[in-house]
């Protein structure tokens, strides 16, 4: 067998940390996506940027600033150490907040553009048949958003399995809590463990074309971003 | 951050080649000696009017990154085992390998008053998370968990031990408190004979293998008079005493 336990481990950990992120983003993203694609407000700009500066940052910048946040003398670190939790730096949560963060615009900004792509037309005609709130969320904007809710979800897993520089500062290297396979395959690398470096690095390459084979040929009528 | 910086050095590095400058050394620096060369590079340029052009990561990074053509000319490493594998793959110039500095290894708290000088507080264990640089890649790392076991604590901490990449990144988790205490180089906090802020135990070397600190000049350095100069001058008795005051041993 080429891959060793730990390689394994690091698999199942990163599977973990991907699923969990995505889950915690189509939640706390469609909100925000709803709101961006509809509202007039002068906030629209503002929030906007701030979704998508980590498709601009170095993972260096969020992960420096996540290391002193969320480490003792950090906001965040206080407010956790005050809540009981301690720090979340070299934890499994740590990681889950880090991706959350830099997986953001890749969940928000497909919703976003699925949202608007709906319009306010299909909502206003359900709102005359007397659908309220929720009734026109689940059965008008998610049906309709569905291609949307695909490619967010995919690109957000995809993209935090690709983590590498956040996990690198806050994680600690740690197997079975922060060593993800980015890490792992740069641990052998460093090491000279080139034979599983390679195992590992070719099962990436694998993952990534398939992952983006699949968002690619389910989109026939729109090519592109989106 | 210092693994972006090493990862651009070789760009960087290629930039000034293509310039030609026969005044100019590209140089790998093991994480630790960072401060040390620094100092180093100034005294040189003053010297003998040559400039250093340092690159510093992680020393199982820079044998990678060597053995694929990284421009660098002298190569100063965390260890001697590296540097006599360069040596033995014939990517070094022929006996111009030596050590050019004996590391110390210090158990180090950012706080004042918590690493009593003894090391005392490992046994204790109420620390929640112990730093350490990646033992694979760095010496220091592999020395601190020679140390570890044979103190006999190696399975008591193992579940609080967090990784940096490097030395560099083993500090930086206990400067911002991140983890309360950890194995660094002494260079790192110490200046002028005294440590430079917080609390350390410098660690006896009679608890872990020698970390042997060898210099190595490069085939890409072969003909070069800056390398060469740069290899005598840290032989010399002035950039002897600089690595001395940053708590290395000669």
């Amino acid at each position: 067998m080429p891959l060793t336990s730990a390689d394994f481990s690091a698999i199942w950990l990163t599977v973990k940390l991907a699923s969990l992120t995505t889950v915690i983003l189509l939640l706390i993203g469609t909100p925000i996506a709803l709101w961006l694609s509809h509202t007039r407000s002068w906030w629209r700009g503002p929030i906007g940027a701030i979704v998508a500066l980590p498709l601009v940052l170095p993972p260096t910048v969020i992960g420096f600033y996540l290391l002193l946040a969320m480490g003792p003398h950090g906001y965040v670190g206080q407010f956790t150490q005050w809540l009981g939790l301690g720090t979340l730096t070299f934890s499994f949560a740590g990681l889950v907040i880090g991706s959350v963060i830099y997986s953001m615009p890749f969940v928000v900004q497909p919703l976003q553009n699925a949202f608007s792509a709906i319009g306010t037309r299909p909502l206003e005609v359900a709102a005359t048949l007397r659908a309220g709130p929720w009734d026109r969320f689940f059965t008008v904007i998610l049906p309709l958003a569905r291609p949307g809710f695909i490619t967010a979800s995919i690109l957000g897993f995809a993209h935090t399995v690709g983590e590498f520089g956040v996990v690198l500062m806050i994680g600690g290297n740690i197997p079975d809590k922060t060593r993800v396979v980015s890490v792992q395959i740069y641990d052998h690398v460093e090491a000279m463990e080139y034979a599983q470096a390679h195992w590992l690095a070719g099962a990436m390459v694998v993952f990534a074309f398939i992952v983006l084979l699949a968002l690619y040929s389910s989109r026939k009528t729109k090519p592109g971003w989106s | 951050m210092m693994i972006r910086a090493s990862r651009l050095a070789p760009l960087l590095a290629a930039f000034a080649l293509g310039s030609a400058h026969a005044d100019e050394v590209q140089v790998a620096v093991a994480a630790n000696f960072t401060a040390p060369i620094q100092a180093i590079a100034a005294d040189f340029k003053k010297d003998t009017g040559h400039t250093l052009v340092a690159a510093f990561g992680a020393t199982g990074q820079f044998y990678t990154q060597i053995k694929n053509g990284a421009p660098f000319e002298v190569f100063l490493s965390a260890d001697d085992t590296t540097p006599q594998k360069l040596e033995a793959e014939g990517e070094t110039v022929k006996g111009s390998r030596f050590t050019y500095a004996v590391g110390t290894l210090a158990l180090w708290s950012a706080k004042e008053g918590y690493v009593d000088t003894n090391g005392e507080v490992l046994k204790q264990n109420a620390f929640k998370h112990l730093s350490i640089a990646n033992p694979k890649a760095a010496p220091y790392g592999l020395a601190a968990t020679q140390v570890l076991a044979r103190e006999g604590l190696a399975d008591k901490v193992k579940d609080k031990l967090v990784e940096g990449q490097n030395i560099t990144q083993a500090y930086q988790f206990v400067s911002t408190g991140n983890a309360e205490l950890g194995f660094v180089a002494l260079s790192q906090i110490y200046k002028d004979g005294k440590l430079s802020s917080g609390s350390a135990w410098i660690v006896p070397s009679s608890l872990h293998d020698p970390i042997k600190q060898d210099a190595v000049i490069l085939n890409k350095g072969k003909d070069s008079v800056a390398a060469k100069a740069l290899v005598d001058y840290l032989k010399g008795p002035k950039a002897a005493a600089v690595i001395k005051s940053y708590g290395y041993e000669l």
